[in-house]
């Protein structure tokens, strides 16, 4: 094992410790601002984020029994063994997952743990994801909003798109950057 | 000898063809009036000129060339007057793994990756079929699923499905392209009866506790996830919601065998034929007399050929699939009396199984599960483009033939489509496009997994009688066996419980399944 692949194992770590003392959602609170991205609380308007620095103010373990209902880890290197620390979020709605690097197929058939809650997703620009993955998006049923855009992976969009219309009925597809012309059909024909 | 007067006549052709071609000759060597001139076919007639041109002109050419055969004379080079069949497996190896299917190579690749020292032991696969055309591993659906009732096979699925989410942590060669496996996230749903929802609870409780995310669903909430399916007759249902799904089994044979290979584990394409073993008579407690047999070297013959290469071993694994029994025969298991250990065979025999693929633009789309009802039909979706792969077991006293893997199509017509469209009304417009049938490694005792030793025999593992789980315990028992034979006992997983003990005692270890 690397030597980047053992410090890559201690940022996603399970942080039983801080679960023990604080509770849940305030672990998960820590590990989401551990790792660059920001949060909202249930009732409040004001975000929690880490600076460019990293550094982060403390002023979210006031709050011991608010609930999280925004989460921002766009461009942040959450992978699905550190999805094990959001796991008791069960007031989620909004997950924003944009750009993330290590975002697979596997990380989210493990967002089932959110079927009940959560309304918006945004895995866009997630160079991992392919179309076997956005089938485990199925389970997610109260989905209203949902952002595919510029996934390199996915092999024929446009017919994946109508695919999860037809799979997720009641939600708002969002999916930009695919060349979804039919010019290269006709040129085969003609 | 020859190989000079090739030398002198490639130089022959050289020269000939750059007076013929050059108008202003660069060359640094000056070339006599009269050569290749005077004479239309540019040959020339005298041998002793040529060769004192050609000698000063090339003589770095002809230097090298003594050179290396100096070096060819001299011991330790590999050069033979005969020519030898680079396709023989080695004279010796400490290790050789009868069967090149998914779990012969995935023993191999954790054999090799356990290993203390590096090139310490050499590795040998041995597989018959060059083109995998009849293996079971390439003809399989390619599923994997928690869904089990025993507790090592629900151990040994989420163990699977955690090598596959990081198969590229351990799969990955320097410069090639990381793997692929083609996983779909889709789960498996199982449909039970009234008679049978009870077991289908009792499986999901173990299944909970034993950490697989499975969930149950009544006849409404089937109904309302999944429209498409007709739900009358089906009373709970359950549905597998992470770590289940299908992948490419080829994909995963060739990466398996791409690294293994990488780490220096020897292929090699033949038949294991026959044994050389000693044998130790040994007596039980009851003053019985038991033969107890250790294998010195395996005979592999070659395909097609009547060479074949013995090679001496320490162990051998088996792992050949549905030939296991067959294997175990020629080394007398099964063959003894009916009342001593030796009478008693491995259970493992090849069992046929069809495949088909059919194609119906009005089926379920991209959330379309792993279904198994509780007839025994089952399906699944097999691409973007409306395809879907289905079959049915069949009962037991119609067993198809398995001298050959054609197919019946007549299998499809009688058993399998009504049923399908019973429960997929969708399913009532279909094509058939193309079907094929594989062999199932049969355990025809308890239908699951065989690994360890056998008492009879001191140095042969096997890994076999998986009946159509064998792909997806794949990575996990792989790193069984490779504990059992390189640390003696099981490490992560226990799997004591599928050793030989349970045949011997005939006490059956069966899935409590639904169908």
């Amino acid at each position: 094992m690397t030597n980047s692949s053992c410090i890559f194992s201690v940022i996603h770590s399970y942080y039983g410790y801080t679960r023990k003392f604080y509770g849940p959602e305030i672990a998960s609170a820590y590990y989401i601002l551990s790792l660059g991205g920001g949060f909202r609380f249930v009732g409040q308007s004001e975000w929690f984020r880490a600076n460019s620095r990293g550094k982060f103010s403390w002023e979210f373990l006031n709050y011991k029994d608010s609930l999280v209902e925004e989460v921002d880890m766009s461009h942040t290197v959450i992978n699905y063994t550190g999805l094990s620390n959001l796991e008791r979020q069960q007031h989620l709605r909004t997950l924003k997952l944009q750009g993330c690097p290590e975002v697979d197929d596997w990380f989210l058939a493990g967002l089932h743990m959110f079927q009940d809650s959560l309304e918006e997703l945004d895995i866009s620009h997630c160079t991992q994801i392919t179309a076997g993955g956005l089938a485990a998006l199925r389970n997610l049923r109260g989905l209203k909003r949902l952002n595919v855009s510029y996934l390199p992976k996915i092999s024929s969009p446009g017919l994946v798109i109508i695919l999860l219309e037809e799979m997720l009925p009641h939600c708002q597809i969002t999916a930009e950057g695919y060349d979804l012309s039919l010019r290269q059909a006709v040129e085969e024909t003609s | 000898m020859c190989a000079w007067r090739r030398l002198h006549g490639s130089v022959q052709t050289l020269r000939g063809s750059v007076t013929r071609g050059s108008v202003a000759s660069t060359s640094v060597t000056q070339r006599q009036p009269g050569w290749g001139g005077g004479l239309p076919s540019h040959q020339s007639l005298s041998t002793g000129g040529a060769l004192r041109n050609d000698f000063f002109k090339d003589l770095e050419a002809q230097l090298a060339a003594m050179r290396q055969k100096a070096m060819d004379a001299l011991p330790g080079s590999s050069w033979t007057p005969f020519e030898i069949n680079p396709n023989l497996p080695p004279e010796t190896a400490d290790i050789v793994i009868v069967g090149g299917g998914v779990v012969g190579w995935s023993i191999a690749y954790w054999l090799k990756q356990k290993e203390k020292l590096s090139k310490g032991m050499r590795v040998l696969v041995v597989e018959r079929d060059p083109t995998y055309s009849q293996a079971s591993t390439v003809l399989s659906a390619g599923g994997i699923r928690q869904q089990f009732s025993l507790l090592e096979n629900i151990h040994l699925s989420l163990a699977s499905a955690d090598f596959m989410r990081n198969i590229n942590e351990h799969l990955s060669v320097v410069n090639e392209d990381p793997v692929d496996l083609q996983f779909n996230q889709s789960g498996y749903l199982f449909l039970a009866s009234e008679e049978v929802a009870h077991i289908m609870e009792q499986n999901y409780n173990t299944q909970r506790m034993s950490g697989a995310k499975v969930s149950l669903l009544s006849q409404h909430q089937l109904k309302e996830k999944f429209p498409w399916i007709n739900t009358e007759g089906v009373v709970l249902a359950s549905y597998g919601l992470e770590n289940e799904g299908w992948f490419d089994p080829w994909t995963l044979l060739n990466a398996f065998r791409r690294k293994a290979i990488s780490l220096g584990v020897i292929q090699c394409f033949g038949e294991v034929t026959n044994f050389k073993y000693t044998t130790h008579v040994r007596m039980t407690a009851d003053d019985e007399q038991m033969d107890v047999r250790r294998i010195k070297s395996v005979k592999v013959q070659m395909p097609n050929s009547m060479e074949y290469q013995p090679v001496e071993c320490a162990i051998v694994v088996n792992a050949a699939g549905a030939f296991s029994g067959r294997l175990a025969e020629t080394l007398g298991i099964g063959l003894g009396p009916k009342d001593s250990l030796a009478g008693i065979p491995v259970p493992v025999e090849p069992r046929k199984r069809y495949v088909y693929v059919v194609h119906c633009p009005d089926g379920p789309g991209l959330d379309t599960p792993f279904l198994i009802d509780y007839s025994g039909v089952y399906f699944r979706r097999e691409g973007l483009g409306g395809n879907y792969i289905c079959g049915i077991s069949p009962e037991e006293a119609e067993e198809p033939d398995t001298s050959n893997l054609d197919v019946d199509h007549q299998f499809f017509e009688d058993k399998v489509w009504p049923k399908l469209a019973n429960r997929v009304p969708a399913f009532e417009k279909l094509k058939v496009t193309s079907a094929w049938a594989g062999f199932y490694d049969y355990n025809t005792f308890d239908q699951n997994g065989i690994i360890g030793l056998h008492p009879l025999i001191n140095n042969m593992y096997f890994a076999t009688g998986f009946s159509g789980h064998g792909l997806q315990h794949s990575p996990a028992v792989g790193r069984a066996v490779a504990e059992l034979i390189l640390d003696g006992e099981f490490q992560t997983l226990d799997l004591k419980g599928f050793s030989f003990r349970r045949i011997l005692a005939q006490e059956p270890m069966l899935e409590r399944n639904i169908v």
